[in-house]
């Protein structure tokens, strides 16, 4: 269990970033979840709860998510779970439970970059922007890529679009974590695949996102993708699947998920 | 430091620990119903609502139910009876340690949701384990209560 020395609840960003250059240890609080289960000793915990963080809305033609909406806020806000077919739910509705999701927070789970993380995987197929208060705005897979700095993640943005999505991922059982998820989407004949919990970050599959965006959609052709996906990624063993359980698992889902997006496109 | 909420409608002054988490301040102030079985936010025993939300207080820091409304099974006993003679009718309970958490993610559903169909009811309650029963006695249950076939 960590132990925290301070608290603060600042009434303004600026106020919060200040505490948390000062010194080493203090650390931003999201919803607590993965927090509590260190040993980590805050110097002073910074409460974000008074900065209103909590929202989900729109803002010129770009859905913002405010760091300190939930999980369940995501699953349930209308503008959320009616866009993109639905995906931003569907990422996170096998978290845990309701419960889990009413606390855990937005900003965390994407500032955190877990390998696990489902609601990653779904974000890098849409145009995600991450808005961090000292590093300003960037695309979520900059972010991904960025070593670790000491910042507050503000809010994202979506920008919102006529793109048809599909997720899913594979668990042994309800509220595990997955063995693998994968995303696709489709915009103007361009197609992004991502896959995550490989074990290791989600990624995009930028060789097959390609060669879909480029080709005729016919039926070899997905096959096809689905095994250049399969192929150019890397895949890791743990607890839940073997490196080779999840390659093989790949080629399959993003086949399904490509085969989904061209039926919600038709319909 | 010092924080004022609400408890089952009634307003309360309680002195806390800056690090201290939800369900540790109530049991420490009677609310004993209030049950803790894991590290890892992954059981739901310890369910309460918070806003008329379910929360999982171990994993809610006290200071966050500053000026919020927490309710424990004891603040909604007559429905939690009603719908714990039904779990015992269908052998849905063994030792029971799961039931005050589940029982008040039961009652949130039916706030929550109009006529929920199995795959919702199940979706719902996902969050509660159950290491006694196996979890057909408490769906039936459920499905009984809240009147859905
Ligand atoms: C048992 C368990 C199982 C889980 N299973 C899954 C799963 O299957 N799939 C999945 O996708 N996720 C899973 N998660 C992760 C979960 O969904 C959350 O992402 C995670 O708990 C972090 O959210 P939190 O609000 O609890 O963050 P906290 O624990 O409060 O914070 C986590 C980290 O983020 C930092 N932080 C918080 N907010 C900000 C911010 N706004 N800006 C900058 N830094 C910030 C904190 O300083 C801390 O370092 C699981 C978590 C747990 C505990
Ligand atoms: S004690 Fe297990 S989820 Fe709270
Ligand atoms: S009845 Fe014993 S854990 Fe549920």
């Amino acid at each position: 269990m960590f132990t925290v020395l301070d608290m603060a609840q600042p009434d303004k960003l600026e106020e919060a970033f200040e505490i948390l250059a000062k010194r080493k240890n203090n650390t931003i609080l999201g919803g607590c979840a993965f927090l509590k289960m260190s040993k980590k000793r805050i110097g002073t915990g910074i409460d974000l709860s008074r900065l209103n963080l909590d929202y989900i809305r729109e803002d010129n033609g770009f859905i913002a998510i405010g760091a300190m909406a939930t999980l369940r806020d995501l699953e349930t806000n209308a503008l959320s779970r009616d866009a993109f077919g639905g995906i931003l739910s569907q990422s996170v509705r096998n978290i845990i439970g309701v419960q889990f999701r009413n606390g855990v927070t937005v900003g965390a789970s994407v500032y955190s970059r877990y390998g696990f993380s489902d609601l990653l995987t779904a974000l890098l197929v849409l145009d995600t922007e991450v808005e961090l208060y000292n590093g300003g705005r960037m695309p979520l897979q900059d972010f991904l890529q960025k070593p670790y700095e000491k910042d507050i993640l503000v809010q994202l943005r979506i920008e919102k679009s006529q793109r048809s999505a599909a997720f899913s991922s594979f668990r042994k059982s309800a509220s595990d974590f997955a063995v693998l998820n994968v995303a696709v989407s489709s915009l103007d004949h361009q197609w992004t695949i991502a896959v995550g919990a490989r074990p290791g970050r989600a990624v995009i599959a930028e060789t097959a996102s390609r060669a879909l965006s480029q080709g005729h959609l016919s039926a070899e052709e997905l096959e096809a993708a689905a095994k250049i996906a399969a192929d150019e990624l890397s895949f890791g063993t743990n607890t839940r699947g073997t490196a080779g359980y999840r390659k093989a698992l790949c080629q399959v889902l993003v086949k399904r998920g490509i085969m989904e997006v061209l039926q919600c496109k038709s319909n | 430091m010092q924080i004022e909420l609400i408890v089952n409608d009634k307003s309360v002054t309680w002195d806390i620990e800056k690090d201290e988490f939800l369900a540790d301040t109530l049991r420490a102030h009677g609310f004993l119903s209030v049950k803790k079985a894991c590290d890892t936010s992954c059981c739901g025993l310890c369910t309460v609502w918070m806003d008329g939300k379910p929360v999982l207080s171990c994993s809610i820091l006290s200071m966050r139910a500053h000026g919020k409304k927490i309710t424990t099974i004891e603040g909604v006993a007559q429905a939690a009876e009603e719908f714990a003679h039904i779990l015992t009718a269908e052998g849905a309970e063994q030792c029971g340690f799961c039931s005050p958490g589940f029982i008040m993610n039961v009652l949130a559903m039916k706030n929550e949701l109009d006529n929920p169909t199995e795959d919702e009811i199940i979706h719902y309650l996902t969050g509660n384990l159950c290491r006694c029963t196996g979890y057909m006695g408490q769906l039936r249950a459920v499905k009984t209560y809240l009147g859905v076939a």
